[in-house]
């Protein structure tokens, strides 16, 4: 089906399970530790045996030599795979560094060797005993003293200038010119990166814990330089991604060469204090937003530049993304540029581009809201705009920001805000703050088979899958409104690349994508099922397990009784996204308090509001927002990867040293969506939400801190040894 | 350094008389040999525990960790591997009574320990309340911390109710109070990155019976 004209009314818009709060039905499967994740399938063939990944202890150089044959004589070793008996391995497309090393390193921890040994306890053995000598080699670890190397990039990354931004700025009355910076963050999803891979001559399964099945398999049948037909990629259960896991990574490889190599299934999960290293990870960046303003509050020239750091062939971390749409004014400019670092390989985390172009923007909206002596709400709300700003003649599908920030500032008593630093509650100084949230809508091609069978059992079959998005759930709430069946009906099967090739999840644009994708299946199977009934031409109408056409009925099952019928189609989709501006839009208010004694800054409340079409599962979509926000108090006041900038890695490379939000940390957290449905999208007319909860979190709790403290803190985190000698006297 | 402790172990595991008698029994001639044939090869040691009600007889390497035992060894894989050095939450278990992380703790430290995990306190069909009322209050997403967090949380409420204090315990003479404050604190061993913690508090709440 292509998607090419704004949807018309369709049997979603019944809304009679679409919509409506749903308790997950995979939940009771994972609530009781039956849901198999990557290294838990039991069904595979054979007893698999345990691979152990070593990582490089250099950043940078060559591997003079490796001795493996201590360990290879430990007990229990089956096998030790290096770069020297590996085979001729290839590249994936979406990888920049290689997945195993050798003879070069390229960044730490990137993997040297896998022992595989029949026990996990003899494989972690054995690869203590490997033996390797490191050329290390200078590299480049430091964002700041790279900053000035860095060069401007092409395509959708070049600079953007609209109007005389130098001219507007210099002229305007109100100027603000600051820096901000973020950190290098961690994904750091519960679940490892994990592989069971099993072969059976020439052909390959791999059971392993991947957003995006298809990505994975083609890059993997690259990687291995074998033909894409031979693998097989299954992965119905993911504790975790965060796009850390959109890519293929070490554990798929390593567990591949490692079962090659052993003749046998090798399990791999990738050792948790390898993670940080070994994975991607959220590039760090460094942000110039100049805002010039007229005394009434309005941009006249709007600038943003960033700078971020990635290996050779590696990419921006995108952080201008948002000042391009978000706010008026007629004099804009942005730049992006890139310096070559050779630290592990960055790449996309929750909302690339926005969740650290928003930490900083909205900062600095704060700050000019107060240099104009107006509202932080009402500075944003003279400032939006139905179009976008670049091309005027191109407007939003949707854009309802204004309601967000109203309703969400009358909801959470904004009012009741007062200047820097003029509340106390005891020892604590409490303040507000409020962000904006920005996300674009992406749409991505997306298949699913369905099936029906003679007990009138629905079946969805895709290669989408579900990360804690909901998935399972929201798929099979699109198969009974569209057939008209009990959700009990319905079968969902997922993450397995024998299935119709789907979105995946990334981007925010799997709940939209991949339910739009089975909606085309579902339409097809509607007019085979009508066909077998023999119910001729007319309007079909399928609800409460019937099929009415005119007035003809019948059973849904009836019309699979002599064999089940199987439909499928994907959603294709055309140029509505060119001609409109397709985003998502909400507000963040958080209040913060501030310990005056010791610094410690607690977040007291958090509300939401979002507009992001049509909500398919406001049960599955709120916990989505409420986790992003859960993140963006991480990245406001925790989150950082410490950089060793002489030796080049992550010094806090595991889940003590790497610090997120922990339930202490995080209050009663509440989210509203605003009551929409976009039919410039989808037929499904939804957009996503997972990634706009966290865009602007992080200013939020900074605002909020500013408001609670006077003091202003740009480099995030927020950590109290950035302000305590700013909080004043103490009585 | 393996060969050195292997021989201390094996010698004191064979002094002790319930043990050694377990070991006696399922060791045969084969591992003995073995362990000619291979000078490093690990020391195994047998150990009975009581998992989710059922006695279990195991044979290990003595590296192995009881969430290992437990994984890999009973193939109980609803206790999930985070990251193996007790920093994340999601391997605990509930053992003799309190909860523990199953990664720190060795298996065959447990001989005759009773030992509950998620697939002890409820199955599919019949989900004990917390597991129950995380379904109702979604307090998961991804649900790979949510065995852990499902334990600590049972485990948690026993905590509170048997007069335990905690870091936010205001009167520690005192019995401490059923409220989210405490609950919060004491569940902050238990990492969700889903950030699903908002909605935890309010299921936990509800089993306890009391207001989030």
């Amino acid at each position: 089906m292509k998607f090419d004209t704004p949807a018309g009314t369709n049997p979603i818009d019944r809304m009679t399970v679409v919509g409506k709060p749903t308790p997950r039905i995979d939940g009771p499967l994972k609530v009781s530790g039956a849901a198999p994740y990557a290294y838990e399938h039991h069904d595979v063939p054979g007893k698999p045996a345990y691979g152990y990944v070593l990582g490089a202890a250099v950043a940078k150089g060559t591997i003079r030599s490796i001795d493996t044959a201590r360990a290879q004589r430990a007990p229990g070793v089956l096998a030790v795979v290096t770069y020297r008996n590996a085979g001729k391995l290839g590249k994936g497309q979406m990888n920049t560094a290689k997945l195993l090393a050798g003879p070069d390193v390229q960044h730490y921890h990137q993997a040297v060797a896998v022992v595989v040994a029949e026990t996990f306890e003899q494989a972690r053995s054995a690869a203590a005993m490997i033996d390797v000598d490191y050329a290390r080699t200078d590299g480049a670890f430091d964002l700041l003293a790279a900053k000035d190397g860095a060069k401007e990039q092409g395509g959708n990354d070049a600079p953007t200038a609209v109007g005389d931004f130098q001219g507007a700025f210099a002229s305007s009355p109100v100027q603000l010119d600051q820096n901000y910076t973020t950190p290098d963050q961690s994904h750091a999803m519960m679940e490892p990166m994990a592989t069971i891979a099993a072969w059976e001559g020439e052909k390959l399964t791999v059971w392993t814990s991947n957003q995006m099945v298809n990505w994975s398999l083609k890059d993997l049948a690259a990687t291995l330089q074998m033909p894409v037909e031979n693998v097989r990629l299954i992965s119905p259960y993911i504790g975790g991604g965060f796009g850390g896991k959109l890519f293929l990574r070490s554990d798929a490889l390593m567990a591949s060469l490692g079962a090659r190599a052993a003749k046998r299934p090798v399990k791999v999960a990738l050792q948790r204090p390898l993670m940080a290293n070994n994975a991607t990870h959220r590039p760090s960046t460094i942000q110039r937003i100049r805002l010039g303003c007229g005394r009434d509050g309005k941009i006249a020239a709007i600038g943003h530049e960033s700078w971020s750091g990635d290996l050779e062939g590696g990419g921006l971390e995108v952080a201008v993304q948002q000042t391009k749409l978000l706010y008026a004014g007629a004099n804009r400019m942005t730049a992006m540029r890139l310096a070559v670092l050779d630290l592990p390989e960055g790449n996309a985390m929750r909302a690339p581009g926005e969740a650290p172009g928003l930490m900083a923007l909205e900062i600095a909206m704060d700050e000019m809201a107060e240099k104009l002596g107006m509202d932080p709400v009402a500075f944003r709300v003279l400032n939006d705009t139905q179009v976008d700003p670049e091309k005027p003649d191109r407007a939003f599908s949707q854009r309802n920001l204004v309601r967000c920030l109203q309703d969400g500032a009358t909801r959470f008593g904004w009012s009741r805000r007062k200047g820097p630093g003029q509340v106390r509650d005891g020892r604590w100084l409490v303040g507000m703050g409020v962000a904006a949230a920005f996300r674009n809508n992406l749409n991505m091609k997306s298949g699913a088979r369905v099936r029906l069978d003679g007990q009138g059992t629905v079946t969805v079959e895709t290669d989408m899958t579900d990360i804690g998005t909901g998935t399972y759930t929201i798929m099979a709430q699109t198969a009974a409104e569209m057939l008209g069946v009990p959700l009990a009906k319905v079968v969902v099967k997922l993450g397995d690349s024998s299935f119709p090739v789907s979105a995946g999840s990334g981007g925010q644009w799997g709940a939209n994508s991949s339910t739009a994708g089975l909606y085309a299946a579902c339409v097809k199977l509607r007019e085979a099922i009508v066909e077998k009934l023999g119910f001729g031409p007319g309007e079909a109408v399928f609800e409460g397990g019937q099929v009415h056409v005119g007035n003809r009925s019948a059973d849904i099952a009836r019309a699979a009784k002599s064999g089940e019928i199987v439909a499928e189609d994907s959603i294709e989709f055309g140029d509505l996204d060119k001609k409109f501006q397709q985003s998502t839009f909400g507000a963040h208010f958080v209040e913060a308090a501030v310990d005056r004694y010791t610094g410690e800054a607690r977040v007291r409340r958090m509300l939401a509001v979002c507009a992001a079409g049509r909500i398919l599962n406001p049960t599955a979509a709120r916990s989505q927002v409420i986790g992003a926000m859960t993140m963006g108090v991480g990245g406001a006041l925790m989150e950082e990867l410490a950089v060793d900038k002489r030796f080049g890695f992550f010094v806090n490379h595991d889940l003590a040293g790497y610090e997120v939000p922990v339930h202490a940390d995080i209050p009663h957290q509440e989210v509203i969506f605003i009551d929409e449905a976009d039919d410039k999208v989808s037929p499904m007319k939804a957009k996503g939400v997972g990634e706009l909860g966290l865009c602007g979190v992080g200013a939020a709790v900074a605002n909020a801190v500013y408001n609670a403290t006077g003091v202003r803190v740009r480099d995030y985190p927020i950590t109290l040894d950035k302000y305590l000698d700013r909080l004043g006297e103490v009585a | 350094m393996t060969q050195g402790c292997g021989a201390i172990s094996r010698r004191d595991v064979l002094k002790t008389s319930a043990a050694g008698a377990a070991i006696a029994g399922s060791l045969g001639t084969g591992s003995v040999a073995m362990a000619q044939a291979e000078p490093n090869a690990p020391p195994t040691a047998a150990v009975r525990m009581k998992v989710n009600g059922k006695q279990t007889s195991l044979t290990l390497d003595t590296r192995t960790t009881l969430l290992d035992a437990l994984r890999e060894h009973l193939k109980l894989t609803g206790t999930k591997k985070g990251c193996d050095h007790g920093q994340c939450g999601a391997c605990t278990v509930i053992v003799n009574g309190r909860r523990i992380n199953s990664c720190l703790t060795l298996a065959v430290m447990h001989e005759g320990d009773e030992v509950t995990t998620i697939e002890g306190l409820g199955t599919v069909g019949d989900l004990h309340p917390m597991q129950a009322a995380f379904v109702e209050h979604d307090g998961f997403q991804c649900g790979y911390c949510t065995p852990g967090q499902i334990c600590s949380a049972v485990a948690v409420l026993e905590e509170i109710r048997a007069g335990i204090p905690s870091h936010v315990t205001e009167d520690i003479g005192a019995a401490p109070g059923m409220t989210t404050l405490e609950m919060r604190e004491r569940m902050s061993g238990n990492i969700c990155r889903c950030g699903a913690y908002s909605n935890i508090a309010e299921a936990m709440a509800q089993v306890a019976g009391v207001k989030a």
